[in-house]
């Protein structure tokens, strides 16, 4: 019995982490070509409004899902256009559209709180479905929590396997020996966010079609996802494997929190629901703290024994960004 | 050859009237009309004194965030864990008024001592955030986005738990105190004269602390170029810490004026999301003290305008937000055309 309790919640934390795997792997495939687009949170939110609205005014959930993959593309655009062509600052333009969407959600989305929907069905995979516990946890959801499956182990072997991820690394790493092997970084850079952004935008429609069904506003509960989306990336390190890791443990998180609720009664459910914060803060703590120079002379002064241990595990915690993350290229 | 001086306000008129438009569109798609719009709020904000009292009210926490925000930015730091640096700051206040109510202490002396606390807790949030970036590498972003979230927690968990109402715990908040220990009001209105002092003086303090001083000086050396400076001899992180530190205290100033002055209890949004609204106006302020109060003005209008939308026109009010949000962006934007397009002579030489 509690086997299966189990199991259900398992497969719930697959599909709670969907849309998050959507937004970590639009993220970091930003970020390897060089640019970070601040702006999830608000993207993911507007995003979502308007995939609901679409689909509630096109009763097609296709559209739904098209519109917001648009709207996630458009506000990449903004960022590209203002920090590869105009040289803004992309911390500055990516915080001020990450407000300004989620605010514009809330105004726009108001006549359509509370309205009911279409809703994202489940489509079991036959006999696959079958199969004892595997067909419960993997093989019986909708169709966009399985595209995150795939899209994780796409992302990857895109990155790391072909000749155009290659290229990918080089723009976000080296501009300037990209450019010299016949990159046009500035164009890829603007395919590469507007792609990311398309991704990021699918994660919105997953909520408001699927996960958590409906728009209701400020009170949708997805003021705040975007930001996590974010820590994830950079305790992903930027490797979809990694990243996709940091999506379903964070998923797990909440879920303990919600399950553990009857256990704790005197924690109230808002403070169980903010518990992968710190734990975040800790993680990307874990992350960078091998790079600071306190710690390199602490670990100088250790014996050689502990501090191999200490220095390995301190490496395979660390993430290290791509080293023109956030720079702009000239070509000249 | 253009003055680059009107190249400058040109371009920042040209954003406020693209920023209009756009507006405009935004009413238009959502079946409104626009000017009728547009004219609530600026009835809703200035149309009697009470308003303009109500402005000023928002304009107090607006502009102390804002001039707290003014010294990070001058140092290079985005300090977007301003948010729960506000909740940190009343948190403190309204634990030291519920701690001291019933003693023998007098009121007034409790109220300094509660803001003072205020000003201890949102110090003592942002050097949190201060030290993560410093001594764990951990970008004051995330570690501020973060503890804004963790803030959240520690407040509700006060309302439902510890601090809650007698009887049965809600989202309206802690139980309100008595009026002894409220902030002085202008008779008749909801505004603070003691509050609206602090905020005159926060605005005063920090130009001079940033225009007038050597501290000011080398803080900016800092933020812009933080390895030179160091290599000058100017102590980097110590600097860093403290301009952490001062903006907290600014932010938890803020957070102990929403308790004292305006709600006189802790509720769950007490910080209202000003914190995120005085990132906006450092930025469109462009980092200079001396706008940084009138744009607090004019978005403190904005949001209180917007209030009354809601109940008679059916729009969300969220507009206000949309509305300095936009503005914010076409000036960023206005400012990145003016670099790559009319800066050539700067660049050369």
């Amino acid at each position: 019995m509690s086997t299966d309790i189990l199991l259900f919640g398992l497969a719930g934390v697959l599909v709670n982490a969907a849309p998050i795997i959507f937004a970590v792997m639009g993220e970091t495939i930003s970020e390897r070509a060089g640019v970070i687009n601040l702006s999830m949170n608000g993207t993911i939110l507007l995003s979502a409004m308007a995939g609901f609205v679409v689909s509630v005014e096109t009763n097609s959930l296709v559209f739904g899902f098209l519109a917001g993959a648009i709207v996630g593309a458009l506000v990449a655009a903004v960022v590209a256009f203002s920090s590869i062509t105009l040289k803004v600052s992309q911390v500055a333009v990516g915080f001020v559209l990450a407000i300004t969407c989620r605010d514009l959600s809330y105004f726009l989305g108001n006549p359509y709180m509370g309205d009911v929907g279409p809703r994202l069905g489940l489509a079991p995979i036959p006999f696959l479905s079958e199969l004892p516990i595997v067909g419960t946890l993997l093989f019986r959801h909708d169709i966009m929590t399985y595209l995150s499956f795939i899209l994780i182990f796409l992302a990857w072997g895109y990155i790391f396997r072909t000749h155009p991820g290659l290229m990918l690394q080089g723009i976000g790493e080296r501009p300037a020996a990209a450019f010299v092997r016949g990159a046009n970084v500035n164009r890829l850079r603007y395919i590469y966010v507007i792609i990311g952004g398309a991704l990021i935008g699918l994660a919105g429609p997953m909520y408001s079609l699927s996960v958590k069904a409906g728009w209701k506003g400020t009170i949708s509960g997805l003021d705040g996802i975007g930001w996590i989306a974010l820590a994830i990336t950079i305790f992903g390190g930027w490797n979809p494997l990694r990243a996709a890791f940091g999506a379903y443990l964070f998923a797990v998180l909440q879920w303990l929190g919600l399950a553990l609720q009857p256990v704790l009664p005197g924690i109230p459910s808002q403070v169980l629901q903010v518990a992968p914060f710190p734990l975040m803060i800790l993680t990307l703590l874990l992350v960078n703290i091998g790079d600071t120079e306190w710690v390199a002379r602490m670990l100088a002064s250790l014996p050689d024994s502990s501090r191999h241990i200490v220095e390995r595990i301190l490496r395979a915690l660390r993430a290290k960004p791509p080293a023109s993350l956030g720079v702009p290229f000239e070509s000249d | 050859m253009p003055n680059p001086r009107w190249t400058s306000i040109y371009l920042r008129l040209g954003a406020l009237a693209l920023a209009l438009v756009f507006i405009i569109i935004i009413l238009l798609a959502s079946g409104a009309q626009p000017f009728e719009a547009l004219g609530y709020i600026i009835s809703g904000s200035i149309g009697s004194i009470g308003k303009i009292a109500d402005v000023l009210g928002a304009w107090i926490p607006l502009v102390l965030v804002s001039t707290g925000l003014l010294i990070t930015f001058s140092a290079g730091l985005w300090n977007i864990g301003i948010e729960g640096q506000i909740m940190l700051g009343a948190i403190f206040t309204t634990g030291t008024i519920r701690l001291l109510q019933d003693s023998p202490v007098p009121p007034p002396l409790v109220i300094v001592l509660a803001v003072l606390a205020g000003m201890l807790g949102g110090a003592l949030w942002a050097a949190l955030a201060g030290a993560l970036k410093t001594f764990g590498g951990v970008n004051e972003i995330f570690g501020g986005l973060g503890l804004n979230f963790v803030a959240t927690a520690i407040s509700l968990w006060l309302i439902f738990g510890p601090w809650k109402r007698p009887g049965v715990a809600s989202m309206s908040g802690t139980e309100p105190f008595d009026a002894a220990f409220r902030l002085a009001t202008f008779p008749g209105f909801r505004l603070s004269p003691w509050a609206l002092g602090l905020g005159i003086l926060a605005v005063v303090v920090v130009y001079f602390l940033l225009r007038g001083t050597y501290f000011g000086l080398r803080l900016k050396a800092v933020g812009k170029n933080p390895k030179a400076s160091y290599l000058l001899g100017i102590p980097t992180w110590q600097y860093m810490m403290l301009a952490f530190v001062l903006c907290g205290a600014l932010g938890g100033l803020a957070g102990a004026m929403q308790v004292t002055g305006v709600y006189h209890r802790l509720i769950p949004s007490i910080s209202s999301g000003y914190g995120y609204m005085g990132l906006m106006i450092g930025m469109l302020v462009n980092f200079h003290p001396f706008w940084a109060a009138p744009v607090a003005l004019f978005f403190a209008a904005l949001n209180i305008g917007s209030i009354q939308l809601p109940i008679v026109l059916k729009l969300d009010s969220a507009l206000a937000g949309v509305l300095q949000g936009v503005l914010v962006l076409f000036v960023l934007l206005a400012e990145g055309v003016r670099q790559k397009y009319f800066n050539r002579k700067a660049a050369s030489s």
